[in-house]
């Protein structure tokens, strides 16, 4: 045998046999994941069929635009609540009366990414009123009302670009905030058309204050900071002795304007920027602002008409930091900060370099004693840059890699993602001491404690919410599904509860026990109350009528049928309005309206809600129509037909439902 | 021999009592099924239905049951006078203290009291026989009469039948009434034996 071939025998036998050792020794396997779930953890997450979850998890849906809401420690999806995308199985942004919600100054736009869940508080406890969440393309809130989870009211905010560092809410919701991610050109027409490349004398910045009216839950702008040209990622709200302040998160302080991956990372630290809005409120109401361009529609809905109103709005009150030393100031921040939390005492303000290896905390105090001893390194476009070391309580050494966001228990505790190392870190807050950490599946993103950005955490849990699932559920093709983890925090360590799956990429999220939102629960709308123009409150109220080439025809459904089902007189050429009015009173029974060649979307009609479907016939023929939302036994006899006629026809127009009497 | 004072006084309070019946509910049907788990229910009061009619009509038309209207009931009309008659001759057996007026007045309660229970189960025989012949759902030799009092089982629903408020007053101003009489003839079934 030659040499090189005995060589290559034997090092291959070697090979083979160090293989098969090394599989054969468990240690040497890297542990699966399945081993971290403990015994226990089934029963900790199990709901008994006809029990209630115990918290109401309000989850973004991402790039679906929408709110989608889980019950925890389940995980089960209970909802899916339209917002600021169109939902065809409803009708909304198709039917007459939702498509004002999506209008904007861009026209109608029927869908968003939507990032940011936030409760409504009132005393800096989330109080179960409302939900804010804010569209991120075409920047926009939306208010959710918890009575009805359907949106109530959405706002569009003017001179921002990307409306991230949003909705998040002032201690009684005051106010909620919106900053713009991007900065852009703002003014007229000539202001705005200028070079990209002039970005730091053109570009500018701005953080705008929405104040949700208490009764009616409508949206204003009450005022907007115009900042320098930076990009605004977070923010959260003073409180306790922080309360009237706000801070947000910023980065790209280098001005970049292309390649930001690189041109934005190169400073050691960005800002995170303090707000003092009380003083903000105080110049906004003597009269110190100035109204600037910035065109906007503010979009209510009317429980009463059930239908939207909407509100154009030509121009926004702007404040100039310039002119108002006092209002802003900048804090250094290692490395691109994104998560900008503020602890349950209001005394410090997490700030989360996502490039950084190392958690900064700000003291309030501090930063008090920072302002009047007047201790800045400097200014930044013209606002004064506190001394890092001197508003700072601490750091947090050496907690993971790539900290994200910051949430908090009742006890002291901050629980802290980390997108690179894949994990949650728990750490105290006033000894910046790391007391646990726990893997997540993986590349956490945003992470939630019921309660854990306000004043009184209501603890418990810990939700990590991942950007990645391979491998964790059963793979449908390229595209896998969301996924959060529930972990348990009563206990000394965190201890991994439950995966459930979730619809969109899911970012941040809240949660408030059900107590709270479960007693105001809307149950049918009332059929007298209903102020709809074209409602029918009875059988006997049900017509059709001719306008022009429109037809209307009142409906009502009622278990199981249509009144009218049968019409006839309608013309090629006619715009068909269904205005269908659900007569039932009863929780539970909505009737669905669909007619075939229907091109915008089938309507689900609440019980005394009335919603109205436009159809333009495209050819002569009977055609169909029917429920589309089981109703009762008799749900598939609930149909009908309509008869269109060629333009010219002289068919009288008629609607009737003809009852055939007994024993015929 | 009249009719011990604290006799009169205890049936001047019973014949008040009668008039529980002209402001809170006299009956109450509930129904229970696995699909309505917070339930549905009817009360009768003197002059008309409440509770969940709509819902139970709503419900019963799949099986063909006429619809509950207050209208059927002629009887909403004249209920309050019986009540008044039988309030007003409780109040008169008190004043005038005669054993022979309270017993007359015993059996009023009764006559009410029969023709009340023979009216309601005339009504629940029709209301459960009687079915409109178009109805979409029909259980061969199924009838939905329901119980006059206590419990029955109609298909997918449990069905209780009990006294309401109204109904418990009746039930003690008779048994008040009853008591006192049979003490009443008592005492002076003694007294005569000691004269």
């Amino acid at each position: 045998m030659k040499r090189p071939l005995m060589l290559t025998t034997g090092t291959l036998t070697l090979a083979g046999l160090a293989f098969v050792l090394v599989n054969s020794l468990p240690g040497c396997r890297p542990t699966t994941t399945q081993t971290v779930v403990t015994g226990d953890a089934a029963a900790k997450v199990y709901v008994k069929p006809g029990t209630h979850d115990e918290f109401y998890n309000f989850v973004s849906g991402g790039f679906s635009g929408q709110l989608a809401v889980y019950g925890l420690p389940s995980g089960r999806l209970l909802r899916e609540v339209p917002v600021f995308s169109v939902d065809p199985e409803s009708g909304y942004g198709y039917s007459e009366e939702t498509k004002g919600m999506l209008m904007t100054s861009s026209g109608f736009i029927p869908w968003d990414d939507s990032h940011h869940p936030e409760l409504s508080q009132t005393d800096g406890v989330p109080d179960g009123k409302w939900c804010f969440i804010n569209g991120n393309n075409t920047p926009r809130i939306a208010l959710v009302d918890l009575g009805t989870f359907r949106t109530k009211s959405i706002i569009e905010i003017p001179n921002s670009a990307g409306n991230h560092s949003s909705p998040f809410t002032t201690g009684n919701s005051e106010y909620v905030v919106a900053g713009t991610r991007f900065s852009v050109p703002m003014g007229d027409d000539a202001a705005r058309d200028v070079s990209i490349s002039t970005y730091k004398e053109n570009f500018k910045g701005n953080v705008s204050f929405i104040h949700p009216d208490p009764g009616t839950g409508r949206m204003s702008i009450a005022f907007q900071i115009a900042t320098p040209g930076v990009n605004f990622d977070l923010s959260h709200a003073g409180k306790g002795p922080s309360e009237g302040w706000f801070f947000f998160s910023c980065y790209n302080t280098e001005q970049a304007y292309s390649l930001l991956e690189v041109n934005a990372s190169q400073r050691d630290k960005d800002f995170i920027m303090a707000v003092n809005w009380k003083l903000a409120e105080q110049l906004a109401k003597d009269g110190k602002g100035t109204r600037v361009p910035g065109k906007h529609y503010s979009n209510w809905w009317n429980e009463e008409t059930h239908s939207a109103e909407t509100t154009v709005h030509e121009d926004v009150l702007q404040l100039d930091p310039k002119d108002h030393p006092g209002l802003l100031y900048f804090m250094p921040c290692p490395k691109s900060p994104h998560g900008c939390d503020v602890d349950p005492t209001g005394k410090y303000i997490v700030g989360s370099g996502k490039l950084a290896a190392l958690i900064p905390v700000f003291s309030f105090e501090k930063i008090q004693k920072a302002i009047a001893a007047n201790d800045v390194e400097g200014d930044f476009a013209g606002i004064p840059v506190l001394k890092y070391e001197s508003v700072l309580h601490g750091e947090v050494k050496k907690p993971g890699l790539g900290p994200l966001h910051t949430e908090f228990d009742a006890n002291g505790n901050a629980y802290t993602s980390f997108f690179v190392s894949s994990e949650i870190v728990k750490w105290n807050v006033e000894k910046l001491e790391v007391v646990d950490r726990v893997p997540t599946y993986y590349s956490i993103g945003h992470l939630m404690v019921p309660g854990g950005d306000s004043k009184k955490p209501w603890g418990k849990y810990v939700v990590a919410y991942n950007k990645i699932t391979k491998d964790r559920y059963l793979p449908t093709g390229p595209e896998l599904t969301q996924s959060a983890q529930l972990y348990s925090i009563d206990g000394d360590k965190m201890e991994l509860l439950l995966d459930f799956p979730t619809t969109g990429e899911p970012h941040y999220a809240q949660a408030i026990p059900a107590d709270l939102v479960k007693p105001r629960e809307v149950k049918f709308f009332k059929i007298e109350e209903n102020k709809h123009p074209f409602v029918a409150k009875g059988e006997k109220e049900t017509k059709v009528e001719r306008r022009g080439k429109e037809v209307h025809v009142w409906m009502t459904t009622i278990r199981s049928h249509f009144a009218p089902d049968n019409i006839e007189g309608v013309k090629l050429g006619d715009e068909v309005y269904f205005h269908v009015t659900n007569l039932e009173q009863d929780w539970d029974v909505p009737h669905g309206f669909a007619i075939k060649g229907a091109a915008n979307a089938e309507l689900l009609v609440m019980p005394g809600e009335t919603q109205t479907l436009k159809w333009i016939p495209t050819r002569v023929g009977v055609w169909p129509m029917y429920c589309t939302d089981f109703c009762s036994a008799l749900h598939q006899e609930m149909q009908g037909y309509v008869r269109v006629s060629p333009a010219n026809s002289t068919v009288p127009l008629k609607g009737e439902t003809v009852s055939v009497d007994a024993g015929v | 021999m009249r009719l011990h004072p604290v006799s009169r006084v205890l049936l001047a309070l019973a014949a008040l009592a009668l008039g529980i019946n002209l402001v809170m509910p006299i009956w109450r049907i509930d129904l229970g099924a696995p699909q309505y788990p917070e339930g549905l229910y009817l009360q009768i009061f003197h002059d008309r239905f409440a509770g969940d009619i709509d819902k139970i009509n709503g419900l019963n038309h799949y099986i063909g049951m006429a619809h509950i209207k207050n209208e059927m009931f002629p009887e909403f009309e004249i209920m309050r006078y019986a009540f008044y008659l039988l309030m007003a001759w409780g109040l008169v057996t008190a004043l005038i203290g005669r054993r022979a007026v309270l017993l007359s007045w015993l059996f009023a309660i009764a006559a009410f009291i029969i023709w009340a229970v023979w009216d309601m189960y005339a009504w629940g025989y029709k209301y459960g026989h009687e079915l409109d012949p178009r109805a979409a759902i029909k259980v061969e030799g199924m009838a939905y009469q329901p119980p006059l009092i206590g419990h029955k089982q109609l298909l997918n629903f449990d069905a209780w039948s009990t006294p309401d408020v109204g109904g418990w007053a009746l039930f003690f101003t008779s048994a008040i009434a009853t008591i006192i009489f049979v003490l009443e003839w008592r005492r002076s079934h003694r007294a005569a034996v000691r004269a």
